[in-house]
């Protein structure tokens, strides 16, 4: 349903001799299958929303190819629009307005008549339950109703693709989650859905697929599980910022790290933020030689926890970063 | 025809919010209000020897004048809008729609355009109890050539904001053109009054031949030259603008 191979976007920046280039996207290859949720997964800045904006005919790409729905992007932007549905990492509606009226705007700007205008927006305050405040001044809205209606507006007119550039930045998790629920339910209704998001919850939870980007360049690429079944084995984190440790804890991370990273039952140490992440074969196996390894330097963590890897630490072997900082 | 539809949608929506905010727009008359009441009637006293001898005299010069720096002043200032509905991502969901980019701009400018016609009839409404006197088909020849005006100053604003995309440059960058400007189309003074010298780089100065017209139409003089020839300068320079903040605004997009 989407196809990009090689897509990229450089801007300009600044004037005259002062002026530098800034690379935002540097070549992405990627493909989405009809009835499919895809999504971007990366820090701020990674040019998500870049890509999502050159897919959604918003600017132009400065090499490279895409087809959306069989069209091609460059050639026929115009078709590419009847095509598809988009919705802003800003709201994009008016504040004096109400949900009716945009709604009914946003419709007829896609060419229909007044009264199938009006008869989709019925439709759309229905189906996303804006009932309650769909004549309301927009400004009276709260965060999840005003993305609820977003969203309403990207698929007014009933798109094939759709491309939602981070759907739950700001909610709060009641909102976030429903949110969730709606893009399940627009995959349901037949739509392919390209989302970009910095959560990693959203990635794993909602996506079939994923793509890792980081600095303009696609890093991994697969679903939430297979990702994190490339991190073979388990992740043991040790916290040395944990308050209940006296001081001087924080200070043995380096010395930590620099023990474990050297131990032969420990695949990669990396410190994130005051705790150590160590990839291991077997959490329960390992725990005791690094209590042993630890004590013996008279290293004293503050908390130890094992888990299965996550997204983050997905990121984190592919980029040398945390998505979490 | 699908620009004519589109410019109509937007052109329609706008109104529609500004309709919904009545306090704005009553708040947006009450400048030139105030003018009307507490300038006016200085021009009585300094227009005496130029045939100003009635209040209705003074209102007669001073009204077409009033229409001139609200049309400029109006627009100027239509850029703010357009820079909000860019940063409030407005005009992106829009784009993403087969809607007429010109369309956006157009209906968003036509907005401004009838604003300022319903504030240049309150304008004239306030007037008539002081004496204004003025023929039907000529005021409405003087709205006609607002609307032109406005049209033109909407336009230079959209330009100037489309170029510099921030509403601190876009403000003081207006009112470093729209002072001289206003000054030297003789809006508060006519120009008659001049110096030479300031009377020789008015002529340069196309609003000064608007508001030479709009004078000319409410003293009833609607076969003077000046009359079309300011309508003429209008149009052409508010067609240039528009076509080039049209090309601004759908750069980067096709």
């Amino acid at each position: 349903m989407i196809e990009a191979t090689g897509l990229r976007k450089s801007f300009r920046v600044g004037r005259g001799r002062g002026a530098t280039t800034v690379d935002a996207v540097r070549g992405v290859d990627f493909a989405v299958r009809r009835g499919e949720i895809v999504g971007f997964l990366g820090p701020n800045g990674a040019g998500k929303s870049t890509t999502l904006r050159m897919l959604a005919t918003l600017i132009r790409p400065s090499g490279g190819a895409a087809t959306i729905a069989g069209v091609d992007l460059l050639r026929s932007p115009a078709q590419v629009r009847r095509r598809i549905g988009f919705v802003a990492q800003a709201s994009g509606t008016y504040d004096d307005s109400t949900a009716r009226r945009d709604l009914v705007l946003q419709a007829r700007m896609h060419g229909l008549s007044k009264s199938v205008a009006q008869e989709l927006a019925v439709g759309a305050i229905r189906a996303f339950q804006l009932d309650e405040f769909a004549d309301r001044k927009i400004k009276t809205y709260s965060g999840g109703q005003r993305r609820r209606l977003d969203v309403a507006l990207g698929v007014i007119h009933s798109p094939r693709v759709m491309f939602l550039d981070e759907p739950t930045a700001g909610l709060d998790p009641p909102s976030r989650v429903r949110m969730w629920q709606e893009v399940r339910r627009l995959r349901e209704e037949g739509m392919t859905i390209f989302l970009t998001t910095h959560y990693l919850d959203e990635a794993d939870s909602l996506c079939d697929r994923i793509s890792i980007i980081d600095a303009g360049r696609i890093v991994a690429e697969g679903t939430p599980s297979d990702l994190k079944r490339e991190i073979s084995g388990d992740v043991v984190a040790i916290d040395f910022a944990a308050t209940d440790v006296a001081d001087g804890a924080a200070g043995d991370l380096p010395a930590a790290t620099k023990l474990l990273a050297e131990a032969p039952y420990v695949h990669a140490a990396e410190p994130v933020d005051g705790t150590l992440r160590l990839y291991v074969d077997s959490a329960a196996t390992a725990i005791p030689q690094i209590m042993r390894a630890l004590y013996d330097r008279g290293i004293e963590p503050g908390a130890i926890e094992a888990r299965r890897p996550s997204l983050d630490d997905v990121f984190l072997a592919k980029t040398g970063r945390s998505l979490a900082e | 025809m699908k620009l004519v539809r589109d410019t109509w949608l937007i052109f329609q929506q706008e109104v529609g919010l500004m309709v919904r905010n009545p306090v704005m727009v009553a708040f947006s008359l009450a400048q030139p209000i105030t003018y009307l009441i507490l300038f006016a009637p200085f021009l009585k006293v300094v227009m005496v020897d130029r045939g100003a001898s009635s209040y209705a005299d003074a209102y007669r010069i001073y009204v077409p004048g009033l229409f001139v720096a609200m049309g400029l002043f109006g627009g100027l200032f239509a850029g703010y809008g357009l820079l909000s509905a860019l940063r409030a991502g407005i005009i992106d969901r829009c784009r993403v729609t087969p809607v007429s980019r010109t369309g956006l701009l157009l209906g968003r400018a036509l907005m401004h355009v009838c604003l300022n016609v319903v504030q240049a009839v309150v304008v004239t409404l306030v007037a008539l109890p002081f004496g204004l006197r003025v023929h039907l088909a000529n005021l409405l020849v003087s709205y006609a050539l607002l609307s032109v005006m406005v049209l033109l100053s909407t336009s230079i604003s959209y330009d100037i904001a489309l170029l510099v995309r921030n509403e601190n440059s876009l403000g003081v960058l207006v009112n470093t053109v729209g002072q001289p400007v206003s000054l030297l189309a003789g809006v508060l003074i006519p120009l008659v009054l001049a110096p030479m010298w300031i009377q020789r780089v008015a002529v340069w100065n196309p609003f000064a031949w608007a508001t030479d017209g709009m004078r000319a139409l409410f003293a009833g003089q609607i076969t003077q030259t000046v009359v079309w020839q300011g309508a003429l300068i209008m149009s052409g320079l508010a067609a240039a603008s528009l076509f080039w903040s049209s090309h601004l605004f759908n750069r980067d997009v096709s």
